[in-house]
Formats: C-alpha cells, sequence, structure tokens
C-alpha cells in the first residue's frame, strides 16, 4: 500500500575516544598538561559535534586513522500512496483448494507469487543401497548376455571346495590363520557329497535350457558325479601329480581339507557348479555375486567382508584372445573402455591377467579385476573333458562403485556406520551413462 | 605378494640400459610384476649421512622364488628383454676330488627329517651382495617355507669349520653353543627361554645383552620347543653350525671377508628343500670366482633312502603339445617360433625329433613354478605379449540366462519395502556373541550359531543368525538423522546344522526396524501387511471378518500375540502362514524391550520385523 524511497547519506560521529578527546583533550594535551605546557587540539575547534560533517577530507582521513571519528549511515524514508494503495490488508492466498474451485473464489483470490527458487517438499521415499544398485546393473549385464546365476546361499564352506578343489595347496599363505577365518563350531565338514538344495536351484534355473537345447539321448548319457573319485583325484594332483601335472609334492592332509571356513571366494561355489557339469560337459555360463570373508585389519580399503563379483564361461575351443575380447566387452557396459591385460599368479588358473582400466579422474592404469582359464588340475579331477576350457573372472563390488561414487572409505559403504543420507540421496546408477 | 627393494642404478646397470620409469613400468607390466614405486623423487632415508640411493620396489607374484632378490630380478628381466640366455649352471668339485659329506642320523626324522646343502666356492661379496644374500634367505623363510615350518636354511664360513658333518637330534640339554651374534654359550634349552625373554624384555631373566633383532626369533620357538630332540647339526670337531630352524651358531657365521661358503638346508617337506637349495645357489654362484659353479656335497642317509649327492642341477625335462599352446594363445606358431619364445623365458626348448606336435622342454632348476604345460604355454603368452594376443570371441555357446529363486523372491521383497518407503542398509554379517544373542535377551543354546575360530577383533565373533544386530547399529551410528529412520535389509544368516556336508546352511531373511519418538508399532505391522499383499497372502483374520472373500486353498497369514524376551511384553507377536495346507512360523515383530534399546544405545522406542523368506520360494 505504501511505497517509500531510500535516501541514503553519510554522516561523521564521533567515536568514544575523540568524544573523549573533545571533553578532555587529546592524550598529548594531557601529557603536555602534565608538564605544564600549554597546547591546542585541532579536533576541538572542528564543527564535527554540531554538523556532523567534515568538509575537509584530508583531515577526516586523518582522523579515522587515529579512530577519533567514524562513519555511520543514516536512512529516512520518505512516504507516497502506492498503484495499489488501499485502506485494507487483502488476502493473500497460498494455494488453489477444492473449495476454491466449487465456489468460483479462485476467479478474484489473490495469489501469493510461488517462490521457484527453493526446493519442493521432502518425499516420503525410501531407498535401495547404492551397493545392491550396482549389483542390479551387474546382474542385468549378465542376464543379457545368458549368464545362469550360481547357488551361493553358503557362507561356510570346506577347505576342500574353497583351496583344495582349486588346486590351492594346503600351505599356500592364503591358508593362513592371517587371511582366513576358520570355523571352531561346528568343527569339521564332511567329505564332498550331494547337496540336494543347492542341486534343486541348478535344476529349476536350467529348465529352461533343457527344454530349448535338451534331448533325451543327453540326458541318458549324463553320467552321475563321483565324488569319491573326485576326492581321490584332488589328493592325487596335489601329493603325487596327475593330468599332465607334476603336483606339489607334498604329504595331503584330509584333515586340513575337511577344515571349515568362512568362504574366501565365490570361486568355491563355481567349482561346485564346474564339477556339476562334467555330469554334461557342455557350453555354459554361470554368474554370482555374493558375500565373501577374509581375515583383514580393517582400513579404508579393506572390511573383513565383501561382494565378489564372478563369472564363468565353460566352452570347447576357447582362448585367451577371447576372455579379453570378453573382458572388454564386459567393462564397455560399465563404461570403462580402455583396457589393459596384466600376466599375475593365481594358483587356480593358468594363464592368469589382472584387469587394468584406465581412470581418467586418478589419471593412471587401476586394477579392476581378476581372470584367467582355471588350471587343467582343477577342472580334470572333476572329470570335464581337457578340450573344453573355461574362462572365471572376478572383481569386487565395492570397487567399482567406491570409484563411480567418490567414496575413500569402504566403512563408508557397507557395514553399520554407512550414512544414511548417503543412502537416501545416491543418485540411481546407470553404469554405462558416465 | 613380496616386495622387492631393488638399487634403481644397479639394476639399470645390470640390465645394460637407462629406462624412464614408465618404460620399466612397462616392462614389469608386460613382464608380469609389478612396480610399486620408483623412489627416485621421494625423501629417502638418511643412513650415516649418505641419502639411500634410489630404489625400485617391485611385487613378484607369490610363486616366483627365483625373482626375490635383486640378482633373480635382474637374471629373468636380461633373459626376457634378448640380453642373454639363462646361465649353464654347474656342478665343480673341488680339486682333490674329495667332497664334503653330512651324514644323517636316523633321530632327525623324528623332528626335521630332510637335509640338503651346496657348497658355494670362492664367493667374493660386497656389501650389497652379502645383505642381498641374507635378504633372499629371510624372503624364501617367510614365504615359501612358511615361518622356516617347512624349511629352514643355515649359512656358514666354511674355512672355519672342519668336514664330514653330521646332522643330528639331540635332547635340548646336550646341544651346548653360542648362537649367532652372542659369546655366552647356552643349551638348547636355556637357548629356548633366552629367546622367548628377547620377546618379553619386561621378563628378562638374566643379564645378557638381549639384542633387540633377535626378537623376531621367538615366533620359530614353538616349531621344535615340546620335542624330545631338538636338530642340530655338527662339524667333525663338535662344534656346532647350527640349531634349525631356530638359529646358526656364532662361530661359523659368514662375514663379508669369508670366501668359501656352506649352506645347510633342513625341512620336513622334500620338495621345497630342494626349490630352496636351487634357488639360493642358482642367485649367488655368479659370484664365485668361476661363476655359476657349485660345489656338490655327499649326504649320507641311508635310513630314509635319501642318500645323495647335493645339489642337483640338471633341469626337469618335459613336454609340451605345440596344437595345446597354439589353440589357447589363438596363435598358428611354428616350433621354432614356440622354442625362441621360451627362451625368454628362461626354458631350453627344441622340436621333438620324433613327435611332430611336441616341443621337449626344459625348465630350468631356478623355475618351480612350472607345474604343468599350462604353466609352459602362459610363458609362450607372455614373451609373445599378452595384450598382441589375437581378440577371438567363439561365439558357440547359446545360452539361457536364469536367476537364482531366493534372489529374485528377495529383490522383490526390497522393492516392496524401499516402495513403501523405507531405506535399505547392508550392515556386516559377522558380529559378536552378544549383540546376537545377550542383547536382544536371547540365550545360545550352543546348536544355532556357527562360531569363528580366529577373529581378529571380538567385533566378528560369530556368523549372525538374525539381521536385528546390523539394523540396531545402523540405527545406533545414525541417531544424528531425523526421525522417525525406517531401514530394511534383506540378507542371508547363518545356522549350525549337523545334518549336511558343510555343517552350516544360510537362510534369506528379510528384517525392518522403525526408530522414533513413538514406538511405530503399527506401521511395523503395516509393513507385514504390505509385503505379505505383494507375496499374494491374505490375512485369514481379515477375511473371517468377511471383508475378504477367500478360498480354502489361498495362502494365507496370521500373527498371534507371543511372548518373546527381545520384545516389549504384550506387544509382540508371531508371524504365520499357511500354505498348500501346512502352517509355518516365518517370524516375529514387536516393540523392542527397553533393556535391548540400552544394549544398542539407542534413546528412542524402535519396532522391528524379521522374516524368513525361504517359506516363500
Amino acid at each position: 500500500m505504501v511505497a517509500y524511497d531510500t535516501k541514503d547519506s553519510e554522516q561523521v560521529l564521533l567515536t568514544g575516544e575523540g568524544e573523549m578527546i573533545c571533553d578532555e583533550g587529546s592524550h598529548e594535551y594531557k601529557v603536555w598538561n602534565v608538564v605544564h605546557k600549554r597546547g591546542r587540539v585541532p579536533i576541538k575547534e572542528l564543527p564535527i559535534r554540531d554538523t556532523k560533517s567534515l568538509a575537509d577530507a584530508k583531515m577526516l582521513k586523518e582522523l579515522m586513522k587515529r579512530q577519533l571519528v567514524k562513519t555511520s549511515k543514516v536512512i529516512s524514508y520518505s512516504i507516497r500512496k502506492g498503484s495499489k494503495y488501499a485502506k485494507e490488508m487483502p488476502v493473500e492466498v497460498t494455494d488453489l483448494t477444492a473449495d476454491m474451485l466449487a465456489s468460483g473464489d479462485w476467479k478474484t483470490a489473490n495469489f501469493k507469487p510461488y517462490n521457484f527458487k527453493t526446493l519442493g517438499a521432502a518425499q516420503n521415499a525410501g531407498a535401495l543401497h547404492p551397493l545392491n544398485k550396482v549389483r542390479s546393473e551387474f546382474r542385468n549385464i549378465f542376464f543379457n548376455q545368458g549368464f545362469v546365476e550360481m547357488p551361493t546361499s553358503r557362507y561356510v564352506d570346506s577347505g576342500f571346495w574353497n583351496f583344495d578343489a582349486l588346486f590351492v595347496p594346503q600351505q599356500h599363505p592364503a591358508r593362513d590363520m592371517q587371511d582366513t577365518f576358520f570355523i571352531s563350531d561346528p568343527p569339521r565338514a564332511d567329505r564332498p557329497r550331494p547337496d540336494d538344495a543347492a542341486e534343486a536351484a541348478m535344476e529349476e534355473m536350467e529348465k529352461g535350457a533343457n527344454m530349448l537345447f535338451g534331448t533325451a539321448e543327453q540326458q541318458k548319457e549324463r553320467k552321475p558325479r563321483d565324488y569319491e573319485r573326485y576326492w581321490n583325484n584332488i589328493k592325487e594332483v596335489h601329493q603325487n601329480g596327475a593330468f599332465g601335472s607334476i603336483g606339489y609334492r607334498y604329504p595331503w592332509s584330509e584333515d586340513e581339507c575337511l577344515r571349515l571356513v568362512l568362504r574366501t571366494h565365490t570361486t568355491a561355489v563355481s567349482t561346485w557348479v564346474l564339477h556339476r557339469l562334467a555330469e554334461d560337459p557342455r557350453p555354459a555360463r554361470y554368474f554370482s555375486i555374493d558375500r565373501v570373508f577374509r581375515n583383514e585389519t580393517v582400513d579404508a580399503t579393506h572390511l573383513a567382508e565383501f561382494h565378489q563379483v564372478e563369472g564363468v564361461i565353460a566352452d570347447f575351443g576357447l582362448t585367451l584372445g577371447g576372455l579379453m575380447r570378453f573382458l572388454e566387452d564386459f567393462f564397455a557396459k560399465l563404461g570403462i573402455t580402455n583396457l589393459r591385460f596384466k600376466p599375475a599368479y593365481n594358483p587356480y588358473t593358468e594363464p592368469s591377467m589382472e584387469i587394468f582400466g584406465y581412470h581418467t579422474g586418478l589419471g593412471k592404469w587401476v586394477e579392476i579385476g581378476n581372470s584367467g582359464m582355471f588350471r587343467p588340475e582343477m577342472l580334470e579331477p572333476m572329470g570335464l573333458p581337457k578340450d573344453l576350457k573355461v574362462y572365471g573372472f572376478g572383481l569386487s563390488l565395492e570397487r567399482p562403485t567406491m570409484i563411480k561414487y567418490g567414496v575413500s572409505n569402504i566403512r563408508e559403504l557397507l557395514g553399520h556406520k554407512v550414512d544414511l543420507n548417503f543412502i537416501e540421496s545416491n543418485a540411481a546408477v546407470r553404469l554405462d551413462k558416465n | 605378494m613380496p616386495t622387492i627393494a631393488v638399487d634403481k642404478a644397479e639394476l639399470f646397470k645390470a640390465l645394460g640400459k637407462e629406462f624412464t620409469t614408465d618404460e620399466f613400468d612397462e616392462l614389469c607390466f608386460e613382464f608380469g610384476i609389478e612396480l610399486d614405486e620408483d623412489t627416485s623423487n621421494t625423501k629417502r632415508p638418511v643412513v650415516d649421512g649418505v641419502e639411500e640411493p634410489p630404489q625400485l620396489k617391485i611385487e613378484i607374484p607369490a610363486n616366483r622364488y627365483d625373482m626375490l632378490c635383486f640378482e633373480g630380478i635382474a637374471m629373468n628381466l636380461n633373459v626376457f628383454i634378448g640380453n642373454t640366455t639363462l646361465p649353464n649352471f654347474r656342478l665343480s668339485a673341488p680339486s682333490n676330488g674329495e667332497l664334503q659329506t653330512v651324514t644323517v642320523k636316523e633321530e632327525t626324522s623324528k623332528i626335521r627329517p630332510y637335509f640338503s646343502c651346496a657348497i658355494l666356492r670362492n664367493i667374493k661379496f660386497t656389501q650389497a651382495r652379502y645383505d642381498s644374500f641374507i635378504a633372499l634367505q629371510d624372503k624364501l623363510h617367510q614365504n615359501l617355507a612358511r615361518q622356516r615350518t617347512l624349511v629352514a636354511i643355515g649359512t656358514h664360513d666354511l674355512d672355519t669349520i672342519q668336514g664330514p658333518f653330521t646332522y643330528e637330534a639331540l635332547p635340548p640339554e646336550e646341544i651346548e653353543f653360542s648362537p649367532l651374534n652372542q659369546t655366552k654359550k647356552m643349551n638348547g634349552r636355556q637357548m629356548m627361554d633366552f629367546y622367548e625373554a628377547c620377546q618379553t624384555p619386561a621378563r628378562s631373566m638374566s643379564r645378557l645383552v638381549v639384542q633387540w633383532k633377535d626378537k623376531h626369533l621367538s615366533k620359530y620357538l614353538p616349531i621344535i620347543r615340546d620335542s624330545p630332540v631338538y636338530p642340530v647339526i655338527y662339524d667333525s670337531n663338535r662344534t656346532v653350525l647350527s640349531m634349525p630352524p631356530i638359529i646358526n651358531g656364532n662361530h661359523s657365521k659368514i662375514t663379508l671377508d669369508t670366501k668359501n661358503v656352506f649352506i645347510d638346508i633342513t625341512a620336513t617337506d622334500k620338495t621345497k628343500i630342494e626349490i630352496v637349495n636351487h634357488i639360493l645357489v642358482a642367485m649367488f654362484s655368479q659370484y664365485c670366482e668361476e661363476p655359476f659353479t657349485i660345489e656338490p656335497a655327499k649326504i649320507i642317509s641311508p635310513h630314509n633312502n635319501e642318500s645323495r649327492e647335493e645339489p642337483d642341477l640338471s633341469p626337469r625335462e618335459t613336454q609340451a603339445e605345440m596344437s595345446y599352446i597354439n589353440s589357447v594363445c589363438g596363435l598358428d606358431l611354428s616350433a621354432d617360433q614356440i622354442c625362441k619364445l621360451l627362451t625368454r623365458m628362461c626354458y631350453k626348448a627344441s622340436p621333438s625329433k620324433s613327435e611332430p606336435d611336441i616341443i621337449d622342454v626344459h625348465i630350468p632348476i631356478t623355475r618351480a613354478d612350472v607345474l604343468h604345460q599350462a604353466d609352459i604355454m602362459e610363458d609362450v603368452a607372455i614373451a609373445y605379449g599378452f595384450n598382441n594376443l589375437p581378440r577371438h570371441f567363439p561365439s558357440k555357446s547359446a545360452a539361457i540366462a536364469a536367476p537364482l529363486a531366493i534372489n529374485k523372491l528377495a529383490d522383490i521383497v526390497r522393492l516392496e519395502a524401499a516402495m513403501a518407503g523405507w531405506s535399505e542398509v547392508l550392515p556386516l554379517i559377522l558380529c559378536s556373541h552378544d549383540e546376537n544373542f545377550a542383547w536382544l535377551n536371547r540365550a545360545d543354546d550352543g546348536a544355532t550359531a556357527v562360531r569363528l575360530q580366529n577373529p581378529k577383533t571380538a567385533e566378528y565373533q560369530i556368523v549372525r543368525t538374525s539381521l536385528l544386530p546390523g539394523l540396531l547399529k545402523t540405527i545406533r551410528e545414525n541417531k544424528k538423522h531425523s526421525v522417525p529412520i525406517k531401514v530394511f535389509e534383506a540378507s542371508d544368516v547363518a545356522f549350525k546344522d549337523t545334518s549336511l556336508e558343510r555343517k552350516s546352511r544360510n537362510e534369506r531373511h528379510f528384517a525392518a526396524a522403525w526408530y522414533g519418538k513413538t514406538s511405530g508399532f503399527e506401521v511395523v505391522h503395516g509393513l507385514l501387511d504390505r509385503v505379505m499383499l505383494m507375496l499374494n497372502f491374505l490375512n485369514r483374520d481379515e477375511a473371517v471378518a468377511g471383508t475378504n472373500k477367500m478360498k480354502a486353498d489361498n495362502p494365507q497369514y496370521w500373527i498371534e500375540e507371543a511372548d518373546d524376551p527381545t520384545y516389549f511384553a504384550g506387544h509382540a507377536a508371531s508371524v504365520h502362514i499357511s500354505l498348500d495346507g501346512t502352517s509355518h512360523v516365518v517370524g516375529s515383530f514387536g516393540v523392542l524391550h527397553p533393556t535391548v534399546l540400552k544394549n544398542f544405545e539407542l534413546p528412542f522406542p524402535v519396532s522391528t520385523l524379521e522374516l524368513n523368506l525361504e517359506a516363500f520360494l
């Protein structure tokens, strides 16, 4: 209703010290007085107290420097009638309501302008965990390429499946107390034997493939697994050498083999699945994404638990270059296009390759996964034919997620110390987009 | 993986070429070792007023025992880049033709049965070579020898001792000598106490000068401590060479001036004792007056048929199939090309004279890692260059994808919970015993939880049997978050199950927790109803009340008030389902008991729900 114009001017005021000097004389004057000499204080003669201004700019600067005067703003308003001048306050409405629609008040209502610079109302939104969002992306990539998910619902496994069957010698450092969680209770595993639950899960998943590709003859040709023979083969290939290998040549211990451990990799399950494949050796693709355990000292990049992403491809006539080609395509779907492969050592793959991707943010090559072709000493004791080759590759779910979201401490991503606000505000995962 | 630090200038001198850091990094990458660090541009430690020369820190694969020292890295890279071929290691008997002998006494079979040895004549040590020799023994002890349990090495100045030697096993009280770097004589038993005390100087039992650097020896004591006999090696004057695997005698210790080195090796593993012998002599015989010659010694060990001359330097002869190598590499190399590539990886290879597809391969004593033709094939691929291999991917395999049923089910429940406004969390699967039992007012019957044998902290004692501890800990760490907090998790717990091969089984659970100023009981109840509705289960009681028409065979659920110490009395229910005519209890929900809240340091009320999803498969 009322409009106003602002007129700014500046006035000069004495500071407390300035006032004091006006009343009592300057510090110098007081000193002068003490030594019984006379003096003059220029500030006293100036009209500052009356006019609240000082024309002499140089003098003003000098006084301000000495903090004898200061300036302060004086704001005054001149008021006149505005364009919407009225004698009553009009009602401003904030929202269009059902009542207004019914009454027709919306036609005359005075709507308050909407503030377009603020956020909208908070949603009562739930959220999925960032790691599981990345997991979904990986699962989709695997499904699109025909991979069957492996039954990984077993955290506890025996040394046999986790190590011995993978041709990891019993004295290997990975089998140290420093690296692996051993189980004290229950005390010991049984020798390998059929696992009905995992069997049923696999049967269910392979139904589709059996319907499409399976023939009655193939079903007949299926030779059931011989666990006793598998066990003896593993002992032989470690202790004395077999299947074209000289073996590790050490006294192999059944006790060590049947110790229970928290699985250190999901490859323990891949091994079980590949042994199952020996009933009917054929091209096959398997994957899993699940939790694994290492007895690590916890720090910014290590936790005692993390998720392993693992893929397995079995086929006749596979080449090492083919694995690189597959991985180049696989990682391209994650937005990583420039790969290099470094020869590496892994007890159960030969050749073994570390996968390096160029990280443009860090400006260097970073290791993003491990891969290789499973050793004959692992595959042939299962009863798989010599010419069936098997690729294996793996990476952690955490590492690409940490790189993607710039998380530097793994404890901010997995475990109970994760910030709920981070989970709730984390963007949807589109690994193919940047 | 072991990391070996080598003098940068010395290595480049040995390779006959200066590399930039990037060039050397590239060479390592192609060969399959990893340049961890080049210390040229970092601040290096100053010793006696001199800054340590720039080093290259190189990570070596765990099975390449022949690259655990400067000499081995230089040798392998020189051969790889084609500067040279692997040296011809050979035996050289002493001029008088009389070999040193070591007689192994039968008693040693009770404690450390295997013995091996070798002699390096007229060796010339420098400080760097000497340090490398000591460091290599240490690396071998740590890695291949599993902290000396499998193999232990002793090195001696041969000119201070007098053969023939004996390897014996005697009661500790009967073994008396001054151990390395000590002047006082001790018997075997006293030595145990002495080195035990080195570990804990406060309990030091004597005024003996405790050498702090011998502290590390205490960890080897248990290998023989409780044995009635200790292994010991004597010369002909009953001078003790060493008491493996603990310590050498001070008398025969090697110095920079030592000319002739006697290496003793004792072991419990027959294969690894030879690997250690081969690696030591292959790496250091180059410093002998006549390089790459090793003087053998005779071992007399009739009781276990281990009498022989050591070391045996003959390469292992094996064969590899060209067709196998070519098919896995995706190449079409000739026999000569394959042989040429293998030479760069330290093999001697030649096409078989009798069989067209076969390459005869001599595996040198340095390459104990080669077990199968797969290893030879990989070396062909490395020499060819992994990144140069042709990239054909066979498109033969047809496959049909399928998700694991339990994962598909859990994903449905996860999505429904998130759509209902709950946030997913991922706590750890390992937890403390208290968190899983006592803090939830639950008793452990001893037949439920899987217990860990060797956790590093009390945080990881068992595999959880409930998702509740993780949810409650997550809330505890997020108390600054606005209330209410609504979190859930769908993941595995594990139980002991003695009927199974692995004595344990996982179970997929779904759990949710509400934390706020009010109990949230009805909100958690509502989530249960929502999840059940989405899984196509109808509420039995609601149906009875007539608001909902239900067929008899429709999957149903209902809840019953439950007496459960985890929950506040009168505010807890068990969840029941009826499926195909049988009913199961699949979980519970309720307001947590105030003592539970106190245990988890939660000032506001919490309601939780936990379901076993396996029943819905």
